[in-house]
């Protein structure tokens, strides 16, 4: 089963969502807006909600980008749910270190690796 | 050997978020490659202009549609100088809690200007706190 909006594509893969980004730049606050209400709807949907976000088509995050996350990790935490993020280029895990944001989140190299953590 | 880059120095006057930022991104996108910047000293400009730029509009002028944000930037060989000024009364960015806590590293907001601060060399704001000046020296 495939769902895309304009900015995001959600696909769900033996009930697990996994969330590509269409745009290389997720800099715009509306954007991000519209980003953070699809995946919260994603999360909502479903009971114990397992998600993968791939970045592998990610160039530019701004702190907002970063604030969506984090609001969507609270949010699967409550929900009994898990969220693993993959595929992130280096300059952006950087910024991922930079913010220690890298401690709360669980980041994995590929696809396959994320699914794997997952319980 | 090519004769240096020309000094990019210009000026602009920011309306909304997106109108006239773009144009900002790619100006200053082509000189730092006219005067060699390589692309992590892109990323990071970038990031710290989008980052500048947003909190002008945001905190600065409250998204009030009749203010606006002034950017200033001077790029040559060595170095690169931004400056972002908003209409608003201005902060005190050590007022700002530290993102990177543990009390406050779920919090959704907040850390702007930290990266600000890591991806450039230096980054000052200037009294009231409504300019910020960034400056990216290419490494010696």
């Amino acid at each position: 089963m495939a769902a895309s909006s304009s900015h995001i594509s959600i696909r769900k893969i033996d009930g697990i969502s996994r969330i590509d980004f269409v745009d290389r730049n997720i800099l715009d606050e509306v954007n991000i807006h519209q980003i953070s209400v699809e995946l919260m709807k994603v999360i909502e949907s479903e009971f114990r909600p397992k998600m993968v976000v791939v970045f592998n088509n990610v160039d530019h995050l701004s702190s907002a980008a970063f604030g969506v996350f984090v609001a969507l990790k609270n949010r699967m935490d409550s929900r009994d749910g898990q969220l693993r993020l993959c595929e992130i280029k280096p300059r952006i895990r950087e910024a991922f270190a930079i913010t220690k944001l890298d401690r709360i989140f669980s980041i994995h190299d590929s696809f396959d690796a994320a699914v794997k953590s997952l319980n | 050997m090519s004769e240096p880059a020309t000094v990019f120095e210009r000026e602009y006057t920011l309306h909304d978020l997106r109108t006239g930022l773009e144009e900002v991104h790619e100006d200053v996108a082509s000189a730092l490659s006219a005067h060699r910047y390589d692309e992590g000293a892109a990323f990071a400009i970038r990031l710290a202009i989008e980052e500048a730029v947003v909190n002008g509009f945001r905190h600065g002028n409250r998204n009030d549609p009749s203010k606006v944000v002034f950017f200033r930037v001077r790029i040559d060989d060595r170095s690169s100088c931004f400056e972002v000024e908003d209409q608003g009364p201005g902060f005190d960015p050590k007022a700002i809690p530290d993102p990177t806590d543990q009390f406050n590293i779920e919090m959704p907001s907040g850390r702007g200007v930290m990266l600000i601060r890591a991806y450039m060399t230096e980054a000052e704001y200037i009294p009231p706190g409504n300019k910020v000046r960034m400056i990216y020296r290419k490494p010696a």
